[in-house]
C-alpha cells in the first residue's frame, strides 16, 4: 500500500512539476504570430511549390497578411489554387481581391527528333542545366529544348510529361496550376506561363530561336527564322513583334484569328484548342486572285 | 565519324570501379576463410556457402520484386561481401535457418529499407549479426569444437568469456587459462568462424591498405586506442586481460579491419575516421569489461556508425589555404 | 622532391606526341578569329568587310581592362564580321578573313637570332607591360586570362617571385614540353622580362619530373641567367594548377576567393605565355600563332604543331594523318580539363593547348552507380573540398549548404570525377552549385 502511495505522489510531483516548467517556458518564449497567418494557410493547397514568388505556402500567407495590412492584395496570387482559394483568402482579411485570368504553361519549341536533328550525343548527368554548359547541346540549335527533363522533375503537380518520340515535354493542362516552376528550372527559358485564352484557345509562336534565319533554319525544320510575315499579317491588331530574329504574340491582343499560323512558312506558329478546321468553298475573290 | 560526343570535362577516368573495391575486400578475405575451412571443416563451408548466397538472393528478390527496379545490383558485391563478413561473424555450428534470417534482417532491414547501396545508416553484416545474437543469444554462443577437444562445446569457452569471467569473478588466475598469444596469433579454435586467425586476417588488412581500398586510419585508430586503453586497465588491476590478448581475441581484428572499414557507414575524413575509430576502441573495451555480452566490437561499430552523419558534419577536410586564413585572424 | 600538399592523382600519361619536333602548319584558306580569346570583355572588331590585312594588322581592340586586343595571323581580305561556333559550344561573333598569300607587317622581326634582355637597356617594367598588352598576350595554359592585368598587381600588393608553369599536367598534351626542348633561351629571356615587369629578383620555372630531359636542359640553360631557378616537381594532377602550382614551388597556399596569387607574393604565368612575351617584347610580334599538341591513341602521327591562330581544328588534323574512322570525341585542351567540341569546323584560338581526338570506346562514360561514400574523391580533391557532398547539395539545389561548403573555390580541375569508383558525374553537378552560387554572391554584391 505504502510503495502504490508513493509512487502516485512521485509521480504526481513529477507531472506537476514538468507542468509548471512547460507553463512558464511556453509562455516565456512565446512567439507571437498573428493568427490570421495561420488561418490563412489553412487554406492554402500547402503544396509548397513556391509558383507564388515566395519561400512556400506559410511565407506566402505572411505576405498577404501584410500586404492587407498595407490595403490592397494586389499581385498576390497562388497560381495553384487560383480563383476560389484567393477568395477564401480575401474573405479571412476582410479584402475583396480581383483576379487576372487563369495562365497555363507552354513549351515554345518545337524541335521535335523529325523536325531537329540530332548533331551530337550529349553524355554526362543528365541534367538539362549540365547540358547547357557544354554550349549547343545535342542539337544545332542553341535556344531549343535540351531534352533531360529538369521541368518534369520540378514539377509538383505531374502536369509535364517527356513524351520519348519528340524529345519534348508535354503540359497536361488539365493538371497545370501555372506556379512556373518548370519555367525557372528551364536554363533556356522555353517554357512561358500564359494566358490560357478563352475555352483554353490560344495561338503561340513555337520557337525560342533567336539566331539569324539562316542558322536557325539549317538546325531545325519548326524554327522562327525571323522573316517577320507574321507580324505584316497581324498589322491591324499589333499582336506580334519581331525581336532577335524571333516572333512574339502578345497573348492580350490576339484576336486568334490565326492568319500568322497560315502565314508563317516554317510553321512556327500553333493555334492550341481550336476546332478540326472545315474545308470552305473558296470564295469568289479567292477564285479570281488564284485565277490571275 | 557520326555524331562526336559531347560532355563536360573531365573526359577520362581512373577505372576504378564499385566491384574492383567490394571485390577486393573478397579477396582480402580469402586468407581468413581457408584457415576457418581448415579449423571448423564441413560447418564453417556450409554457414558462408548459406550466408553468402541468401544474402545475394535477399537482394536480388527486393530489387526485383519490392523495389521494382530495372538494374542488376547484385553483380557490384556488397552483397557477396555481406554475405561473408556475416558469415564471418557466425559459429559454424549454427543452425541453417538461423543463418536465412540473419541474412535477411541484413539484407532487407540492413540495406534495402534504406535504398540499397550506400544509403544504409548501418553496416548490414552486423545489423544481421546483432539481431541473431539479441534474439538467439544461446546459439549464437555455443562454439563447435571441431579440432581440439577442448571443454564441452557450450558456451563460456572462448577467451573473451574467461576474460569477462576473471573480470565477474575478480580473479585474475582465470586468465591463466587463456589461449597462448601464438596460439592466437595463428589461430585459435573457438569463436566465430572470423576468430580463429589474427594474423591472416591482418594480412587481409595489409592487401586492402596496399591496393588502397581502405587507409590506415579506421584499423590503426582502433587498434591502437584498444591496446593503450586495456593496457592502463591491466596495470590498474591484473584482473583486467593483458593488452595483447584483447587485441587478438574475439572480432577485434576482423572488426577493427572489415566491418568498421566499411566506406558506407564511416565518415569521409581522415580526422573524422580517427575520431570515429577511437570512439569504437574506447566502447569496444567498455563493453567487454563492463557489458553484459563479451564481445563489444559489433556494437561499438553501431553506436558509431549511428555518429557517422554527426562527426561528418563536423570534420570537414582542411581546405586549400586554411592555414594562411588562420594565421590572418591571429 | 617538391609537389602540392592536399589531394591529386595520377592519370595515365598518354604522351604520344613528346618526341615529336614542333613542325609549322600550312596555312588555312579561310581564318575565324573569335572576338572571345579570352576571360573578360570580349575584343571589339576595328575592320570591316572588305578590308585588306596583313599577318599581324589589329582586328580587334580591346573591350576592357581585363580583356585583350586580336591581330590577325594571316593576310588576306575581311570577308565578313558574322558569328561562328567556337570551342564554348555556343555561336558568338567572330571575324572571318579569306587567306591570300602570306604578306606580314614590316614591324615584325622574323628573324631566329636571339636578342637578350641585356642587348635592349631601353625596356623598363612600364613599356614591357604595355607591349605585352598591345600583342594581345594571354594565359596561354588554357585559361586564357589577360596577361597585362596579372603583370599590373593591384596597388598595395608586391611580387615577390615569378613562376613558370611548365608542368603540363594534362596527360596527352607535350606542346610546352616540346617548346622548352627547342626554344629554352627564348623562355628565359621571357622570364627576365616578366621579372622585370613585377620588378622581381628571383624567378621559378617549375617541372614535372617526366620531363627529365627537359629539366636537364633548362637547369643548364638557366645557368647563365641570375636568379632563375628550375624546380623539378614530382608528377601529380593538378600541379598546373596556378594555386597548386604555387604551394609546390614555394609552399604557400593562396586562400580562398577572393584572393590571388599576388597575395602571396607569386606572379604565375605559362612557359608557352613566357615564349609569347619574347617575342612580343624583343621581335614586336603579337600573339597570332601557337604550338598545338594533335594527339589521340587513333591518330596515325601525333604532332606538335605550330599553328596560326585562327586555323579550323579539321586542318590541324588533316595534317596529322586525317580524322580517325573510330572518332568518339573531339577535345579542345586535354582530357582532364579540356571541352568537348560539336564539329571540326571551330577554329582555334589563343588557349588552345591540344586538340584530342578519343576514340568511341574510351570517350564513353560508364553508366554511374549510387555513391558508396569511399571518400575517395575527398582525399583526390587537391582543394580539400568534398566532391560527394558538394555535388549532392547542387543536385538538390541546396545553394546555401553548397556556398557554406566552399563550392566557390572548386578549381573544376575533375580529380573528384577522375576517382569516384561509381562514375558518378561530380563535377558535372559540382559546375551547376559553382555557376548557382557564384550568380548569388555577384546578385547579392550588387545589392
Amino acid at each position: 500500500m505504502n510503495v502504490i502511495l508513493i509512487a502516485v505522489l512521485v509521480l504526481g510531483l513529477i507531472g506537476l512539476a514538468s507542468a509548471v516548467i512547460l507553463f512558464v517556458v511556453s509562455h516565456k518564449f512565446a512567439v507571437h504570430e498573428d493568427p490570421r497567418i495561420a488561418q490563412v494557410g489553412e487554406v492554402l493547397p500547402q503544396a509548397n511549390c513556391g509558383g507564388c514568388g515566395y519561400p512556400g505556402c506559410s511565407g506566402f500567407a505572411a505576405a498577404c497578411v501584410k500586404a492587407a495590412d498595407e490595403g490592397s492584395l494586389e499581385g498576390k496570387l497562388c497560381p495553384v489554387g487560383g480563383q476560389p482559394v484567393m477568395e477564401q483568402v480575401a474573405s479571412i482579411l476582410g479584402m475583396s481581391v480581383e483576379l487576372g485570368a487563369p495562365k497555363v504553361a507552354v513549351v515554345r519549341c518545337n524541335g521535335t527528333c523529325e523536325n531537329r536533328p540530332r548533331l551530337a550525343q550529349f553524355d554526362g548527368a543528365k541534367s538539362c542545366r549540365v547540358q547547357q554548359m557544354t554550349g549547343m547541346g545535342e542539337t544545332g540549335c542553341g535556344y531549343g529544348c535540351l531534352g533531360c527533363g529538369d521541368c518534369v522533375s520540378k514539377c509538383q503537380f505531374d502536369a509535364l510529361q517527356m513524351n520519348p518520340e519528340t524529345g519534348l515535354p508535354e503540359v497536361n493542362e488539365e493538371k497545370c496550376t501555372a506556379c512556373g516552376a518548370c519555367s525557372k528550372a528551364c536554363p533556356r527559358g522555353i517554357i512561358e506561363i500564359r494566358l490560357k485564352g478563352p475555352k483554353g484557345r490560344r495561338v503561340v509562336v513555337l520557337c525560342n530561336n533567336k539566331d539569324k534565319g539562316a542558322i536557325a533554319n539549317k538546325a531545325c525544320k519548326a524554327s522562327c527564322i525571323g522573316c517577320g510575315k507574321c507580324v505584316k499579317t497581324c498589322e491591324k491588331f499589333e499582336a506580334i513583334t519581331l525581336e532577335n530574329n524571333l516572333a512574339y504574340i502578345d497573348a492580350e491582343k490576339c484576336k486568334m484569328c490565326r492568319k500568322c499560323e497560315e502565314a508563317c512558312p516554317k510553321g512556327a506558329i500553333h493555334g492550341f484548342n481550336f476546332p478540326p478546321k472545315k474545308e470552305k468553298p473558296a470564295t469568289a475573290e479567292q477564285q479570281v486572285e488564284q485565277n490571275v | 565519324m557520326m555524331k562526336p560526343i559531347i560532355s563536360l570535362s573531365p573526359h577520362v577516368h581512373g577505372g576504378d570501379s564499385v566491384q574492383k573495391n567490394m571485390y577486393g575486400v573478397c579477396i582480402a578475405l580469402v586468407p581468413a576463410l581457408l584457415a576457418s575451412l581448415w579449423y571448423f571443416g564441413l560447418g564453417a563451408a556450409i554457414v558462408l556457402a548459406t550466408s553468402v548466397l541468401s544474402c545475394v538472393f535477399f537482394e536480388w528478390a527486393i530489387t526485383k520484386f519490392l523495389l521494382k527496379r530495372p538494374a542488376c545490383t547484385i553483380c557490384d558485391g556488397s552483397a557477396i561481401l555481406t554475405g561473408l563478413l556475416l558469415g564471418f561473424n557466425l559459429p559454424s555450428n549454427l543452425p541453417i535457418w538461423l543463418i536465412i534470417i540473419g541474412a535477411l534482417v541484413a539484407i532487407g532491414i540492413g540495406k534495402m529499407t534504406f535504398g540499397g547501396l550506400g544509403q544504409n545508416p548501418f553496416n548490414p553484416a552486423l545489423v544481421g549479426r546483432v539481431f541473431l545474437l539479441i534474439s538467439f543469444p544461446v546459439q549464437m554462443t555455443t562454439w563447435s569444437d571441431n579440432l581440439h577437444d577442448s571443454i564441452d562445446g557450450c558456451s563460456g569457452a572462448t577467451p573473451l568469456s574467461l576474460m569477462q569471467k576473471a573480470i565477474l569473478e575478480k580473479d585474475p588466475s582465470i586468465l591463466n587459462d587463456l589461449p597462448s598469444s601464438l596460439e592466437m596469433l595463428y589461430g585459435q579454435t573457438e569463436g566465430s568462424l572470423g576468430e580463429v586467425s589474427a594474423l591472416l586476417l591482418l594480412l587481409g588488412c595489409a592487401f586492402m591498405l596496399w591496393r588502397k581500398i581502405i587507409t590506415w586510419h579506421i584499423p590503426v585508430s582502433i587498434l591502437g586506442t584498444v591496446a593503450i586503453f586495456s593496457g592502463i586497465m591491466h596495470i590498474v588491476n591484473p584482473i583486467y586481460a593483458m593488452p595483447h590478448v584483447v587485441l587478438m581475441s574475439g572480432g577485434l581484428i576482423l572488426g577493427a579491419c572489415f566491418m568498421a572499414t566499411d566506406y558506407v557507414t564511416s565518415p569521409m575524413t581522415g580526422k573524422g575516421q580517427l575520431i570515429y575509430g577511437v570512439c569504437i576502441g574506447l566502447l569496444t573495451v567498455i563493453i567487454r569489461n563492463w557489458g553484459a555480452y563479451p564481445e563489444g566490437m559489433s556494437f561499438a561499430i553501431l553506436i558509431m556508425n549511428a555518429f557517422t552523419p554527426l562527426i561528418n558534419t563536423y570534420c570537414k577536410p582542411e581546405r586549400f589555404g586554411e592555414v594562411i586564413r588562420k594565421e590572418e585572424k591571429k | 622532391m617538391k609537389t602540392f600538399k592536399i589531394g591529386g592523382v595520377h592519370p595515365a600519361e598518354n604522351k604520344l606526341s613528346a618526341s615529336s619536333p614542333i613542325r609549322e602548319a600550312a596555312l588555312p584558306k579561310q581564318a575565324i578569329f573569335s572576338m572571345f580569346q579570352h576571360i573578360g570583355a570580349p575584343a571589339k572588331p576595328v575592320v570591316q568587310k572588305g578590308d585588306e590585312v596583313k599577318v599581324g594588322t589589329l582586328l580587334a581592340e580591346a573591350g576592357g581592362f581585363v580583356s585583350a586586343p586580336i591581330h590577325s595571323s594571316v593576310s588576306g581580305k575581311v570577308t565578313k564580321v558574322d558569328v561562328a561556333l567556337d570551342a564554348s559550344g555556343t555561336r558568338r561573333t567572330a571575324i572571318y578573313v579569306d587567306v591570300v598569300g602570306d604578306e606580314w607587317e614590316e614591324s615584325i622581326d622574323r628573324s631566329s637570332t636571339l636578342i637578350e634582355l641585356s642587348d635592349r637597356p631601353d625596356l623598363d617594367s612600364k613599356t614591357i607591360v604595355e607591349k605585352i598588352k598591345n600583342a594581345g598576350i594571354v594565359g596561354m595554359g588554357g585559361a586564357t586570362f589577360p596577361c597585362h592585368v596579372k603583370l599590373s598587381p593591384p596597388p598595395g600588393s608586391k611580387a615577390e617571385c615569378v613562376i613558370i608553369n611548365a608542368v603540363e599536367c594534362e596527360p596527352y598534351l607535350t606542346a610546352d614540353h616540346r617548346l622548352m626542348l627547342e626554344h629554352p633561351e627564348e623562355i628565359l629571356v621571357g622570364l627576365q622580362l616578366i621579372m622585370k615587369a613585377v620588378d622581381v629578383k628571383k624567378g621559378y620555372i617549375g617541372i614535372e619530373n617526366n620531363k627529365p630531359d627537359a629539366i636537364a636542359l633548362m637547369t643548364e640553360k638557366a645557368k647563365g641567367y641570375e636568379g632563375i631557378e628550375v624546380v623539378p616537381l614530382k608528377v601529380k594532377y593538378p600541379q598546373g594548377g596556378e594555386k597548386q602550382l604555387i604551394d609546390a614551388v614555394i609552399g604557400r597556399q593562396v586562400p580562398a576567393p577572393p584572393a590571388i596569387p599576388i597575395n602571396v607574393g607569386a606572379v604565375v604565368q605559362n612557359v608557352g605565355t613566357a615564349f609569347a612575351i619574347y617575342q612580343a617584347v624583343m621581335k614586336n610580334k603579337p600573339l597570332i600563332d601557337r604550338i598545338i599538341t594533335v594527339t589521340g591513341k587513333s591518330v596515325k602521327q601525333p604532332s606538335n604543331l605550330l599553328a596560326r591562330l585562327g586555323t579550323p581544328f579539321q586542318q590541324l588534323i588533316d595534317e596529322c594523318g586525317g580524322l580517325p574512322e573510330d572518332t568518339g570525341k573531339i577535345i579542345g585542351g586535354g582530357p582532364m580539363m579540356g571541352k568537348a567540341l560539336l564539329n571540326l569546323d571551330i577554329p582555334m584560338t589563343k588557349g588552345s593547348s591540344g586538340l584530342l581526338i578519343m576514340n568511341d570506346m574510351e570517350a564513353r562514360r560508364v553508366e554511374p552507380q549510387p555513391c558508396i561514400r569511399c571518400a575517395k574523391c575527398v582525399s583526390a580533391c587537391p582543394m580539400g573540398l568534398e566532391p560527394y557532398l558538394l555535388s549532392k547539395m547542387s543536385a538538390k539545389e541546396d545553394w546555401e549548404g553548397a556556398e557554406k561548403n566552399d563550392v566557390v573555390s572548386c578549381i573544376e580541375c575533375g580529380s573528384c570525377q577522375f576517382t569516384c569508383p561509381s562514375n558518378r558525374p561530380l563535377l558535372d553537378m559540382i559546375r551547376v552549385g559553382k555557376s548557382t552560387v557564384m550568380g548569388i554572391i555577384r546578385s547579392r554584391a550588387a545589392k
